[in-house]
């Protein structure tokens, strides 16, 4: 079934609870301002679906910021440092309080896998994470819980959809850092269940075109299984921008005098990102991936970033940024588009 | 105690097919069997310690060595976590590890000993050590890649574990973990299904083996990145193992040279080879401009420098004047250029009395762990233990070339400018090198030195007959 509504119609106007409408909305139109009409296709009652994307966030892992807040998992201490970001993280958090959702869906580029797409696919993995370039920052006791049954049905999803996939059951596996320190940091009370998805090197056999086309299939896949689910779900981007590295450590890690971004060329890549991210150029923003990555050694490489505004269908409105600044040098944003915002409902995540 | 040495190299796979299922596939299974040739090759050459370098340990600060005695774990692969779990306890020589990150420091490298319980040991290092090693009966060192060094810093990392392997006085196996090309296939395959990716790779991998099998390891370090270029996949980490190799074993084609096995895993090339050193073989080494014996490069961008590596000492130098003819004299260009009129050794019946000796580099002026101040005079952090490395290297370069050795030093005289801050630096790295041979010694703070340098210290040793 198929209707032709205005953005002003009354959901209970076309018979469908205001939850499953929303999630069945596609825009038609590039800015964010939503005056014309579109043709939204309607779930009939009693179908599945009605599972939605409430939230995508870039989220970057640095486990400095997890390393300066001290919690108990983690055992090195710090004395303090990079406020700025752990501040902004502090404010995604607030905006994610007043969202309700599920499930945590995360692309992390630490998980590497080069035989296709890979999924956490047991419901409990607990270990000691030990960051393998920070071993002195980050050695994280954790204990997560998975959503086995949303993480196969995007292993399915994306099956159908060509992409070579597996499900990860061994249950001696160690979590990626990645994961660990992106959901530590948007959800420190572990208190939703998560999907981990390996990020698949393809951008090392083919090129970052090849990695695009792969992770925008995947982002139509983990959107379209999530609609299936029923389940409302927050996905994370987990990577920085710029990603050229000092090679070199201060003796005090947390000495923020020693802290700035690598180089002025790689400052000015990140702010075009963003500026684009804030504009709601996305698809812009996705074009100009290759370039940005090559010239940045930016850890989009991975795909994630790719992956989650793919599964947000190229969000037209403004991202929220919460904070950027660098840490040893890479450049970071945390920044958060919410499909839950009133004029965004008609542009949010939707389903075919 | 007598120098150490590189007694054996080799060059092993890093998949796990080999460990965890060499039934399924008889290729696998030759990789197997070449893997406990390999084992019994290290037995015989009563290697004392294995040396490992993985290109699957990726570190971006710098160099990283394994130092925690036992690590122990159960290590899952990223790719081929459905062929089973990879549980481990291996040996690690703490010392040796000490010893390789000084060693690195003192050539101007970035580096740390690493030691923290559940540390991720790669793929590769666990394959290798697993099957090479299988009692731990050998103990071992494990060094990292660092992802971003050229190929002139790679060799200085395999110079400075040279350096390292001599100062232990032991035997060591040197081990590096890769594939040869390392195109996997990209979907799952059927273990029958397996062959290497493309005839390309098969040929690339063909030339480079028969190279080893020449005993030509200076001749694949050359062709590495045309290597690269042509048969690995294009990502950051180039095809730096065998600058590594070369940089310990030697960077010349004097080697006795065996493949013992060359097989596919998922697409990629791999394969076991030895290298024994021997005295000629094939000797056609090219000029290197990468063959540098400190690294210069310019990676620090914290904003304040750790240390100069070159000082200017124009404004306090005093004129050297040429040392001419008196008996006994004796001066080298191995060693730093003294900063006054005076030999670096003079022999006087059968001792052999030194000049005080810093850690300045011979040639460069380079103050391995940097100056202990800027040339404002405003105080630097610096590194007392690599200091003191260089110090006694320069030592050791002396005598050898005036007729004596480490081992023949009968008397040390030590000056520090901060007793509080460095001596127990310099008594560790003093242990190491003087423990066994027991000199008499007297160690004394002074206010200053001539040149920006933390220690110098002063030896009589015996001449030999």
């Amino acid at each position: 079934m198929e209707l032709l509504i205005s953005p002003l119609t009354r959901f209970e106007e076309i018979g469908a609870p205001l939850m499953e409408l929303s999630t069945t909305l596609r825009h038609y139109h590039t800015s964010y301002e939503f005056f014309q009409w579109v043709h939204v296709p309607v779930p009939t009652r009693g179908s599945m679906g009605g599972g939605r994307i409430v939230a995508g966030l870039l989220a970057p892992h640095p486990p400095h910021l997890v390393y300066a807040e001290n919690p108990p998992q983690n055992e090195p201490i710090a004395e303090c440092g990079w406020e700025t970001l752990r501040w902004g993280y502090e404010r995604m958090r607030k905006e994610l309080e007043n969202i309700d959702y599920d499930v945590i869906v995360i692309l992390s580029p630490h998980w590497q896998t080069y035989i296709g797409t890979h999924f956490l696919g047991l419901k409990n993995f607990k270990s000691l994470s030990v960051d393998p370039i920070f071993p002195n920052l980050f050695r994280y006791h954790y204990d997560l819980e998975i959503d086995v049954e949303l993480a196969k049905m995007i292993h399915d999803e994306a099956k159908s959809n060509g992409l070579s996939v597996k499900m990860m059951e061994n249950p001696d596996f160690r979590v990626d850092y990645g994961t660990i320190t992106s959901c530590h940091l948007t959800n420190p009370a572990w208190d939703k269940p998560i999907v981990s998805i390996s990020s698949n090197r393809s951008v090392h056999y083919y090129s970052v075109e090849v990695m695009q086309e792969m992770m925008i299939q995947l982002g139509e896949a983990t959107r379209n299984a999530i609609w299936k689910s029923g389940k409302k779900a927050v996905v994370i981007s987990s990577n920085s921008l710029s990603h050229r590295h000092f090679v070199s450590e201060s003796e005090i890690p947390e000495d923020m005098s020693k802290e700035h971004i690598t180089n002025h060329s790689q400052y000015l890549w990140d702010m075009k990102m963003i500026n684009m991210m804030k504009s709601g150029k996305t698809k812009e923003l996705v074009e100009m991936m290759p370039e940005f990555t090559e010239q940045s050694v930016a850890e989009t490489d991975g795909g994630a970033l790719t992956w989650m505004l793919s599964s947000l269908d190229f969000p037209t409105y403004p991202a929220t940024i919460h904070e950027y600044g660098t840490i040893i040098g890479t450049g970071n944003a945390i920044a958060s588009w919410n499909t839950n915002d009133e004029r965004r409902k008609i542009k949010g995540v939707s389903h075919e | 105690m007598s120098e150490g040495k590189v007694v054996l190299g080799l060059v092993v796979p890093a998949h796990p097919h080999p460990l965890l299922c060499p039934e399924k596939n008889p290729g696998w299974a030759r990789l197997r069997e070449a893997y406990e040739q390999a084992r019994l090759i290290i037995e015989e050459s009563e290697a004392e310690i294995i040396l490992i370098y993985s290109t699957l340990w990726i570190s971006i600060i710098g160099h990283q060595f394994q130092g925690l005695k036992n690590p122990e774990w159960v290590h899952v692969d990223h790719d081929f976590h459905y062929l089973g779990s990879m549980p481990y306890k291996f040996l690690i020589d703490t010392n040796f590890a000490e010893n390789l990150c000084n060693s690195a420091k003192s050539r101007g490298l970035e580096s740390r000993v690493v030691s923290y319980n559940g540390f991720p040991i790669d793929t590769g290092t666990v394959v290798a050590l697993s099957l090479l090693n299988p009692d731990n009966r050998i103990p071992a060192g494990i060094c990292s890649s660092n992802m971003y060094s050229n190929r002139a810093e790679t060799i200085v990392l395999g110079k400075s574990a040279n350096d390292a392997i001599k100062r232990s006085g032991k035997k060591v196996a040197v081990v590096v973990v890769s594939s040869l090309s390392n195109r996997m296939f990209t979907e799952p395959i059927k273990p029958h299904e397996d062959k290497i990716h493309s005839q390309k790779d098969d040929e690339w991998n063909r030339k480079i083996l028969q190279f080893l099998d020449e005993g030509r390891l200076e001749d694949v370090s050359q062709l590495s990145r045309e290597i690269h270029q042509q048969i690995r996949v294009q990502k950051v980490v180039s095809f730096k193992p065998m600058w590594w190799l070369a940089g310990v074993m030697g960077q010349h084609n004097n080697f006795s040279g065996k493949v013992h096995a060359y097989e596919p895993v998922h697409g990629a090339g791999c394969a076991i080879a030895s290298l024994i050193p021997i005295s000629d073989n094939v000797e056609n080494k090219e000029y290197d401009e990468d063959d540098v014996e400190e690294y210069k490069g310019d990676r620090e961008v914290l904003d304040i420098p750790k240390f100069e590596d070159t000082v200017n000492f124009s404004d306090d130098e005093p004129e050297i004047n040429e040392i001419k003819n008196v008996e006994g004299s004796l001066s080298t260009t191995r060693a730093p250029k003294p900063v006054g009129a005076y030999p670096h050794a003079r022999k006087v019946g059968n001792l052999l009395y030194l000049s005080g000796v810093g850690p300045r580099q011979a040639k460069s002026n380079a103050i391995p762990g940097g100056p202990i101040r800027n040339l404002e005079g405003e105080p630097l952090n610096y590194d007392m233990r690599a200091q003191t490395i260089a110090c006694i290297e320069n030592i050791k370069t002396i005598l050898e070339d005036s007729g004596s050795c480490l081992e023949d030093v009968v008397d040390v005289t030590s000056f520090l400018i901060n007793m509080q801050r460095d001596f127990k630096d310099y008594n560790e790295i003093y242990a190491d090198y003087f423990g066994e041979i027991k000199p008499t010694r007297t160690t004394l703070e002074i206010r200053g030195l001539p040149t920006p340098i933390a220690v110098e210290m002063k030896v009589i040793a015996k001449l030999k007959d």
